[in-house]
């Protein structure tokens, strides 16, 4: 493993947020963190932004320079434009002009956002805010990319223009951590966490979560994922 | 009925409100608290005035004085010099100059208005011989004191009142979230949240300013230098006290509230309008602690006074001093939004690994 958790336990007061999670990011490859509400999709990939310290286990990060992270809630300004957003993470990362200028052009183009750059982050749509949240994420090619409720609220078309740019992120090296609640999505994965109550219910790759779920496991991630059971199977 | 839907988004809102609980304290106990404040300080009565008396029949004369004049210093080898430069330096009202015969000469510092009027008053009805000279304000007019008092007043309030919505605004809109796993140290948030602010707010004191000298005749007598040190650290404790309240309150109206809570005592306890002296001795060691009451004095003192450096030193040491204060609170503050948030009840063996660098 180079980053990831080892046997995490968060607790929020009395209440267990996520109990003995252990999660290997691997760079180079997306790996999924599939759940309901209230899984602790949201909490683990805050420990694995360094948001959040857990209460017990162990784990490994790269410099927060070298993390890129999109919370619940994209952190956009709406009253800055998306040239200024872009300009604004650059100087936070100490980029150059000039890398600054080329990857806003390919991420931008990448992300269907290429005439955007003069328009102010409120007029945008809820989907583009969030294609520039992921933007601003990518810019300085961090090595540790989490992303979290990636495409909740997109269009079909943005979410694959989104999976098309962390794709892209994962093969030029970085580890993609994604939470999603879409087992659809999920598939497009290396490997799934799925989450249920704070625990891990089911870990490995797509195709063999859904060669292994059977019986009553599908009818949970079915019911914890909102999703109709054919999906799974 | 018509009447339903009224009470449920009555029902809701007080819901709401009582959750708010800090919000709720501020609206039923904060115009008590002010109304006592200000029901004490609210005089412009000076009972006691503090003087000096210099020259050769100081001892005498000090006695003679009406009890109102409460004598500081007595001096027979000291003159006229001595007694304006104790008079810039505010360490006295009123400075009584005597010859061999008794009493020949009073000056009166004209910049504390209030006091003042009351000195020329007293003297008259004791029936003192000598005729006050009426030192920085010989006309005793309002405008030359109240004018750069009210400038301070106006920019404490604009500039406390606009960054105070500068964090809390980011928590609520989720965008600290975003700053907390990015390279920002917490001083980088709030001086970079001050800088814009007290450059407008400089740029709108000189406005003031300039505009306090055209339009009102307030003379500018003393060193702009050191008028602009001094604004520098008043605006920066205004505008960091603004910060600290916005990493105090949980959401925008709490920020508006505590604004007002905090920028209001000073319209009555900075002695912009009500003289000091006329106040409690627990209304006065209230007013110390806020930085308009320093910068009235710094104000009057270099636009009326011509007070320099060394005369103003402890305003401007006090100003430095709450602005260290107000910023150091604000950077620990904001550094609880910035760094890891710990989840509940650590175990010792909780380990956060970090390739490259401590976190």
């Amino acid at each position: 493993m180079r980053w990831g958790v080892e046997d995490v336990t968060v607790l929020f007061g009395e209440r267990t947020a996520l109990a003995g999670v252990d999660l290997a990011i691997t760079p180079g490859t997306v790996t999924a963190v599939v759940g309901g509400d209230g899984a602790g999709k949201s909490t683990l990939l805050r420990v694995c932004s360094g948001a959040l310290r857990p209460t017990q286990g162990t784990v490994r990060l790269p410099p927060s320079e070298r993390i890129g992270a999109m919370a619940e809630i994209p952190g956009v300004y709406r009253d800055l434009t998306v040239g200024e957003h872009l300009r604004f993470v650059a100087d936070a990362y100490g980029l150059s002009a000039a890398t600054v200028q080329s990857r806003s052009r390919e991420l931008l183009g990448r992300a269907g956002l290429a005439d955007t750059a003069d328009r102010l982050a409120g007029h945008l749509s809820g989907g583009m805010r969030q294609k520039l949240a992921v933007v601003l994420a990518l810019l300085h090619r961090p090595d540790l990319l989490v992303l979290d409720e990636l495409t909740t609220g997109v269009d079909p078309v943005s979410r694959a223009e989104l999976w098309r740019l962390i794709g892209h992120a994962a093969s030029g090296g970085a580890g993609v951590l994604v939470a999603t609640t879409y087992l659809d999505e999920a598939e497009r994965a290396s490997e799934v966490l799925v989450l249920h109550a704070g625990r891990p219910l089911l870990h490995g790759a797509p195709d063999e979560l859904i060669a292994d779920a059977t019986g009553l496991e599908d009818v949970v991630i079915a019911r914890q994922l909102g999703t109709p059971q054919e999906t799974v199977a | 009925m018509a009447w339903r839907p009224m009470r449920a988004m009555t029902t809701k809102e007080f819901r709401q409100l009582r959750r708010d609980r800090r919000t709720l304290a501020l609206l039923i106990f904060q115009p008590l608290v002010l109304l006592v404040v200000f029901g004490y300080a609210a005089s412009f009565d000076v009972d006691h005035v503090s003087a000096a008396v210099y020259g050769p029949a100081a001892e005498q004369v000090a006695h003679a004085l009406p009890d109102a004049l409460t004598v500081q210093t007595v001096s027979a080898s000291g003159d006229r010099a001595d007694a304006e430069a104790a008079l810039r330096a505010r360490e006295v009202v009123v400075a009584v100059l005597t010859g061999s015969g008794g009493a020949d000469g009073v000056l009166v510092d004209g910049s504390q208005l209030f006091a003042a009027r009351s000195v020329v008053s007293a003297l008259a009805a004791a029936g003192v011989p000598a005729q006050p000279q009426v030192l920085y304000n010989p006309g005793l007019e309002t405008p030359p004191v109240l004018v750069p008092a009210l400038a301070g007043l106006v920019l404490a309030f604009v500039g406390t009142i606009a960054t105070s919505l500068g964090v809390v605004r980011e928590r609520q809109t989720g965008t600290m979230e975003q700053l907390a796993v990015m390279p920002f140290r917490p001083s980088d948030v709030l001086i970079g949240k001050l800088l814009p602010y007290l450059v407008v707010a400089l740029v709108d004191l000189a406005l003031v300013m300039v505009a306090s000298v055209v339009v009102f005749d307030v003379p500018f007598n003393g060193s702009l230098p050191l008028f602009v040190t001094g604004s520098v650290l008043f605006l920066t404790v205004a505008l960091g006290t603004g910060l600290l309240i916005s990493t105090l309150s949980e959401n925008q109206g709490q920020a508006m509230q505590l604004s007002m809570m905090m920028t209001l005592p000073q319209v009555l306890l900075s002695g912009a309008i009500f003289p000091l002296e006329s106040m409690a001795v627990v209304l006065q060691w209230i007013a110390y602690a806020l930085p308009l009451t320093w910068f009235v004095e710094l104000a009057r003192g270099v636009m009326l006074r011509a007070a320099g450096w060394s005369e103003l030193a402890v305003p401007l040491a006090a100003l430095a001093g709450l602005a260290v204060a107000v910023l150091g609170l604000s950077i620990a503050r904001v550094r609880r939004d910035l760094l890891p948030a710990r989840a509940g009840r650590t175990a010792p063996d909780a380990t956060v690994a970090v390739a490259g660098a401590a976190r």
